[in-house]
């Protein structure tokens, strides 16, 4: 099976052919538009190995991420970033390659935290293993954790070892009716003492927070922090992860919204940008459909410590992500060049010039 | 070597006492943590300011000088080794705490700053960094940054790569590298990931943004005895099963245990073959279900003796035997030679027992120190460097211990890094073609290879040398020959 894909792609590399990596297709909106034929990863499917009491899991790159999220959950483990699916047959490679993460991550860390090995093969057909199965290891450069994130860029991911954890005994989410800037404020309060807090946000003069551990201690926090308590709470942290919420979706009905991810210090008072807001992450992302120009849009988050990404919507001409700094857009081009030779990888996805 | 014209116009760039070339300056800096391995620097350079860091590289590179980046010279696997006719860059004067962010729970530093000074100074807002590295007290954050240091705590919390947000970093032609932002992520590839770790091959570090933690509101230690290291390895396996993280989850063996006892009387039971030291923290309740359910695992383990520390002197106590246990065996000894090899926890009584019988081989005693939790083995070889070939011989014990891990599908370094150490472990590690990788990604930052050359990866031919050389017993020709 991975030599159909290592001939694939050494044939691609020969006739400079370029490769659209595909998983689930769950995330074809993310990024920016590629170009090529589709090479289908989900067939590279299957756990590896799953040794609960190690906590490590390893699975190829096309294992359907629910199909490894049920897995864990009969052990009473999980993905600790809480990936997103986004409503579709989402894929483990695809999740990494793309490296978002879900309510949980600022508390828990982010994709890119808890990969721990992965093999792939780059743009010339070589098949790498960089990284291994256990938690701690410094062994050579952390290629791993730079496939995180690439969107497939610098090569196909085949196989992932991720560090899994044990899942919370208990949780409770609450809500507190607040305006903006302070919930902000007591976002990041709480977030500096010692409180079991597992994901927060904002929207529409509503605080909802979610408190995850011991029964106990989410028993003495709801008591310390008091609130209302929500039902059906998991379904709301769902939706969120998932977008699955009217905010995130009416972007694609007017032409000129577009859903724009601010990621930012915490503690950025409101940014007062207009547009409808949805506040996560702590304080660190602020979701927003807006139609102001993309870089009004960036000068605004540059300015609050962070960057803008275009999340959803047609693609600016300079490409959905923020562009970099000379000296680091040299860098990336020199490391594709080396993991890419003929950029046939999703060529354009992740910035347009390669 | 080093030319007088270069040494002239280093001095140019730089006030008198920031360049040192006279002998007894230098002899300070003729080895890192792991002095077994010395080399006198050519000369050594201490910029006061970040304008200073960029200037020496543009140096460097216009004249071609090869550049070795050093922190607080505490690593272990002589990773901050001077090389002939290179310049020896030490950051520890670059040593203020910049900003403490209370509210967004952040500290930028520069990289001269101890790790423990930055817990200190957040302790009066409640908050402290995370990965305590045994060196803590001396230990600095850009060599932290550049080691992906760990520490008794990374299970629960993770290593340097997991706890730091933001780098500024110069490439070796003095160019800025601003790395990561104050939000959670940042555009592009993961370079904060691809440079922390990295040794100092990939540029060199001038301020670090980390983040810091609220203080657990408690912390509370159960010791548990074992007299078979295997029942004891099991029940780390049955504590992290049952749901529980552990802040801190430590193992020693009997030699290691005894070493501890006599010289620091932590009160530990001597009659037993394996120590496990089990630490949870955080909220106070959760505390407390945490404590009564390791308390519960640890008897249906089979341990023969659990104590829980009921006040914080107990803890600390019990503590202080296991910090003090690389100078406890110290004293057995007049050398050891610490390993640093990570495996699968399952793997530890299999590991453990082909130790044991390699000690006998090579004659040489050993003392197992463990960070049970990630599976981070850190065997104490005991030796005597004045007898003729015992350093030798404890390095191709060392060797074969980390082959043992890399066999058992584990890593050859857990959190000492590569450095020149290891790099022939590196051939055991990585095929070429990964190997080939990691040197175009240093060809990517660094193309005329002037930071830290022979460090951290094997050129492919020192690894074609070596894999002839194993077949016949570890033994290379002129091993003081340096093979980059």
């Amino acid at each position: 099976m991975l030599d159909a894909y290592i001939d694939r792609i050494r044939a691609a590399h020969a006739e400079d052919s370029p490769l659209i990596i595909q998983g689930g297709g769950s995330k074809t909106f993310y990024g920016n538009p590629d170009e090529g034929e589709v090479l289908a990863a989900r067939a590279l499917a299957g756990v590896v190995d799953y040794q609960p009491k190690e906590l490590v899991l390893t699975a190829r790159a096309g294992t359907p991420l629910a199909q490894v999220e049920a897995l864990l959950a009969e052990q009473n483990q999980m993905l600790a970033f809480e990936p997103p699916h986004f409503g579709g047959p989402a894929t483990l490679g695809g999740c990494i390659a793309a490296g978002l993460s879900g309510p949980r991550r600022p508390y828990a860390g982010a994709a890119r935290d808890f990969v721990l090995g992965v093999r792939m093969i780059d743009g010339t057909g070589q098949p790498l293993r960089f990284g291994g199965q256990v938690i701690k290891n410094v062994a050579g450069y952390d290629v791993s954790r730079l496939m995180v994130g690439a969107l497939g860029t610098l090569g196909l991911i085949t196989e992932i070892s991720l560090k899994v954890l044990p899942k919370p005994a208990a949780e409770a989410t609450l809500q507190f009716e607040l305006d903006e800037t302070e919930a902000i404020v007591k976002m990041n309060q709480w977030a500096g003492q010692p409180l079991p807090l597992s994901a927060t946000s904002w929207h529409a003069g509503l605080l909802t927070v979610r408190l995850s551990g011991a029964a106990s201690a989410v028993h003495a926090a709801q008591a310390k922090l008091g609130g209302e308590a929500l039902k059906d709470a998991a379904a709301f942290w769902q939706r969120l992860r998932d977008h699955a919420t009217p905010f995130f979706d009416r972007h694609p009905s007017t032409l000129n919204q577009r859903l724009w991810r601010l990621a930012v210090k915490p503690t950025t008072p409101p940014m007062n940008l207009g547009g409808a807001q949805w506040i996560e992450w702590g304080g660190a992302i602020r979701w927003l459909t807006s139609d102001l120009a993309a870089a009004t849009l960036r000068e605004a988050a540059t300015t609050a410590g962070g960057h803008a990404t275009q999340f959803r919507g047609n693609a600016p001409a300079d490409g959905v992500f923020a562009p970099l700094a000379p000296a680091l857009a040299t860098l990336h081009r020199s490391l594709k060049q080396r993991f890419d030779p003929k950029g046939i990888f999703n060529r354009g996805r992740l910035y347009p010039d390669f | 070597m080093i030319s007088p014209a270069f040494l002239s116009q280093l001095r140019r760039l730089l006030p008198p006492h920031c360049v040192l070339n006279e002998r007894e300056d230098l002899l300070p800096f003729e080895s890192d943590g792991l002095s077994a391995y010395r080399n006198t620097p050519d000369v050594v350079v201490l910029p006061e300011s970040e304008a200073q860091v960029a200037a020496i590289l543009q140096l460097c590179h216009k004249e071609q000088v090869a550049v070795v980046a050093r922190g607080a010279g505490t690593g272990l696997a002589a990773g901050a080794l001077p090389i002939d006719g290179a310049v020896l860059l030490v950051l520890a004067k670059l040593n203020r705490i910049k900003a403490i962010d209370p509210l967004a729970r952040t500290a930028t530093v520069q990289p001269g700053v101890r790790n423990l000074a930055i817990s200190e100074a957040a302790a009066a807002h409640g908050l402290y960094y995370a990965p305590d590295p045994s060196s803590q007290i001396a230990c600095s954050i850009g060599g932290n940054v550049a080691e992906n240091s760990g520490g008794v705590h990374c299970l629960k919390y993770g290593l340097t790569v997991h706890n730091i947000l933001r780098l500024r970093a110069w490439t070796v032609d003095g160019q800025l590298l601003e790395i990561g932002n104050e939000s959670l992520d940042a555009p592009g590839y993961d370079l904060l990931a691809l440079l922390t770790g990295s040794e100092g091959m990939l540029a060199v570090i001038t301020e670090v943004t980390v983040k810091l933690l609220p203080r657990p509101e408690r912390a509370q230690v159960v010791l548990a005895a074992f007299d078979d290291v295997a029942k004891a390895g099991a029940a780390v396996g049955n504590i992290i099963a049952a749901g529980v993280i552990p802040a801190g989850l430590e193992m020693m063996d009997r030699l290691a245990i005894q070493a501890a006892e006599a010289f620091v009387h932590a009160g530990y039971p001597l009659d037993c073959e394996a120590l496990l030291l089990c630490e949870v923290d955080g909220v106070n309740e959760e505390v407390s279900d945490d404590i009564f359910t390791v308390h519960e695992v640890l008897a249906a383990s089979g341990a023969t003796e659990i104590r829980t520390a009921d006040s914080e002197e107990q803890r600390l106590k019990f503590w202080a035997g296991r910090k003090a246990a690389f100078p406890a065996v110290g004293r057995l000894s007049p050398d050891y030679y610490c390993m640093d090899g990570t495996i699968p926890r399952g793997a530890l009584p299999h590991v453990l027992k082909r130790i044991s019988e390699m000690s006998s081989e090579f004659g040489l005693r050993v003392a197992n120190v463990f960070h049970a939790g990630d599976g981070n083995l850190h065997p104490l070889i005991l030796f005597d460097a004045n007898q003729p070939g015992e350093l030798h011989k404890a390095e191709s014990f060392g060797g074969r211990i980390l082959e043992l891990c890399v066999e058992v599908g584990g890593t050859i370094t857990g959190e000492h890094g590569v450095g020149l150490e290891k790099i022939n472990q590196m051939c055991a590690q990585f095929a070429t073609p990964e190997l080939v990788r990691f040197h175009e990604v240093k060809a990517a930052f660094d193309p005329g290879t002037l930071l830290n050359p022979g460090k951290a990866v094997p050129e492919l031919h020192r690894c074609a040398e070596w894999g002839a050389m194993h077949v016949h017993g570890g033994q290379l020709p002129h091993p003081a020959l340096p093979r980059f």
